[in-house]
């Protein structure tokens, strides 16, 4: 007997399920990175997000009467606490994680419709909430980098007093929140440069802020990233589109702007290699819910991104960007997506205004 | 006119069936839920959101928009039978702007403190669309009690949004309950402020504006799942009787 089966008749070797679980593994090396230059925060921070996300999908999904085990076998939760562990700051107490998740999950992805209904990056949503509600937390708990360990007198912390801290914020005796915590590379950069307190050679001679080629601790995280982005576009998990046109966009404002005021403006591969550029770049911005589909959309969602990353970094409010910047061109998106729809094979280009290249 | 008609079709019927409270039940539960400002009519939101980051911001344009509601409701009724319906909303909009100002200067003069908190929102209140609606599409058509009882509950409803709002708000914002009491009620009543949880952190994000649009969204989000459940309780029970009124018939 055959059975009777409907188009598509060969089925993809990559379901959602798979993709999601392949790229959180891609992101394992920059983990470990982190892990090494931030200490044992960040994979606590991952682990607490995990459990989190899992409850709180599992609870709404029942709530709203949705299938619980297809939606968690799905791994977008995962994904998506895995990007916020790693987002948040290393020293980050359990109840930020906790705020963070239940916007993320809640808020952002079940409320919306849940997967593939959610117009807004959820854990870009949580980070943003979390940055805008907790600045102090979000700004100044990132651990003292390994590298500069010996070079400003800084404390470490074991797993267990890790776990302590941020369970239940309680540090060993002899150790302070200043000796623990050091500026990132990025807030260092903008807070002198805005208030003219010192040039950029000035500060790299300081050699707190600038490490081999990018921010200091932060560009051998950054090139983990890359390493697993450039892995994710080689196995075809994501198109070029997006990472290269955001790269490229913010390579191409800060080596413009870095050429007129040397003084005041660092080199194209500190913004490249300093923050969150290649975890925004690779993992976040690509997210195949909420970014561009057509392929000129993504080119100009990417470069968006890029664009909105140097402007804020620059001259807004912030260190860091990319939360601000994905949440911005989500908005986009509909509207990138509408103006871009390519030429069906066998039509004729339409001669209107908006499909001129 | 058509206004004088309606208004003296519905004397008519008042005296002749209806009681007092049967009369003015509705018009309050109409104001307080089911017609409710904010809730069924989404009006008036620009104030509501702006101004509801405390309890006693919320309390105090609440008072101040209930006072305005019902001064203009009742002027509108009084003149409804001299004004022609050609320039009827110019006159409605001439008395609510002077109602807004006699209460704007009554708050500047006794209650600075609170004047400089809730500052432009209070001549703001004029914009209100909830005021000139209610002008419009009830004080203009009835008697001159209906008319102050419709403008004393509308405007209660609105307030009381207002103050759920800011009460969720203000408690995950910082942690506390009317914090400031004393602006608006005076030095003696600085107990009334409340610790909900003390060495809170506070969460910003309730207190600034987009911690408004996302309570609104969860209160009416609420009020909706309430009235679902209600309708559908009410369904069935009506399902059920014709159902024994069919049993018992055969």
């Amino acid at each position: 007997m055959f059975l009777a089966q409907s188009s598509p008749y060969l089925k993809p070797d990559l379901n959602v399920s798979k993709m999601m679980r392949v790229v959180t593994l891609l992101m394992v090396p920059g983990i470990l990175t982190a892990t090494y230059v931030f200490g044992y925060g960040v994979l606590v921070n991952i682990l607490l997000a995990i459990v989190f996300a899992l409850s709180f999908e599992a609870i709404i999904l029942y709530l709203r009467k949705r299938p619980v085990r297809v939606y968690i076998n799905d791994n977008s939760a995962l994904l998506t606490a895995v990007i916020i562990g790693v987002a948040l700051p290393p020293l980050a107490p359990w109840w930020l994680t906790f705020v963070g998740v239940f916007f993320a999950i809640v808020v952002a992805k079940q409320l919306y419709g849940g997967i593939g209904y959610n117009t807004f990056n959820p854990a870009m949503v949580a980070y943003a909430i979390l940055l805008v509600s907790f600045p102090a937390q979000m700004t100044t708990y990132w651990q003292t980098p390994v590298m500069l360990l010996s070079h400003v007198d800084g404390q470490t912390l074991s797993l267990l007093e890790t776990v302590q801290f941020q369970l239940f914020s309680q540090l060993p005796a002899n150790v302070t929140m200043d000796a623990l915590t050091f500026a990132s590379p990025l807030s260092i950069v903008r807070t002198s440069v805005l208030s003219g307190a010192a040039t950029i050679g000035e500060i790299d001679a300081q050699g707190n802020a600038f490490g081999v080629f990018g921010g200091i601790g932060t560009e051998w995280v950054n090139l983990a990233f890359l390493a697993g982005g450039l892995f994710m576009l080689r196995k075809g998990l994501i198109s070029w589109h997006i990472p290269i046109s955001l790269l490229a966009m913010l390579g191409f404002l800060s080596l413009l702007f870095g050429s007129f005021e040397l003084d005041s403006n660092p080199s194209p591969l500190f913004h490249l290699f300093s923050g969150a550029t290649m975890l925004g770049a690779f993992f976040i911005a690509t997210d195949p819910v909420t970014a561009a589909t057509t392929p000129r959309g993504r080119i100009f969602y990417g470069a968006g991104i890029g664009a909105l990353i140097y402007i804020i970094r620059t001259w807004g409010g912030y260190p860091d960007a990319i939360a601000f910047s994905v949440l911005l061109m989500n908005m986009c998106v509909p509207l990138l997506d509408y103006y871009t729809q390519p030429r069906v094979y066998g039509h004729k280009a339409d001669n209107d205004d908006q499909e001129q290249p | 006119m058509a206004n004088t008609e309606t208004q003296t079709d519905t004397q008519i019927e008042d005296e002749s069936k209806l009681s007092l409270i049967e009369e003015y039940a509705p018009i309050a539960k109409d104001g307080l839920w089911t017609n409710n400002a904010v809730f069924a009519q989404m009006l008036g939101l620009c104030p509501l959101l702006a101004v509801s980051n405390s309890v006693v911001n919320a309390l105090g344009l609440g008072i101040a928009t209930i006072m305005v509601m019902i001064l203009s409701n009742v002027s509108v009724s009084l003149i409804r039978n001299i004004v022609r319906p050609e320039i009827r909303l110019p006159v409605f909009v001439v008395i609510i702007a002077s109602a807004v100002t006699t209460i704007e200067l009554i708050i500047h003069a006794w209650f600075h403190e609170l004047y400089l908190v809730l500052g432009i929102f209070i001549p703001l209140i004029v914009t209100n669309c909830a005021i000139i609606a209610r002008a419009e599409a009830f004080a203009s058509k009835n008697t001159l009690g209906k008319s102050f009882f419709d403008g004393l509950m509308m405007g209660l409803g609105f307030a009381l949004v207002l103050v759920t709002l800011g009460a969720f708000r203000e408690v995950i914002g910082i942690g506390t309950l009317f914090a400031n009491a004393h602006i608006m009620f005076g030095e003696g009543m600085q107990w009334l402020t409340i610790e909900v949880f003390s060495d809170y952190d506070g969460f910003l994000l309730a207190i600034l504006p987009p911690g408004a649009f996302i309570g609104l969204a969860f209160l009416l989000a609420a009020r909706n799942l309430f009235e679902k459940k209600r309708k559908d309780k009410e369904k069935q029970k009506k399902q059920q009787e014709k159902l024994t009124l069919e049993a018992s018939a055969v």
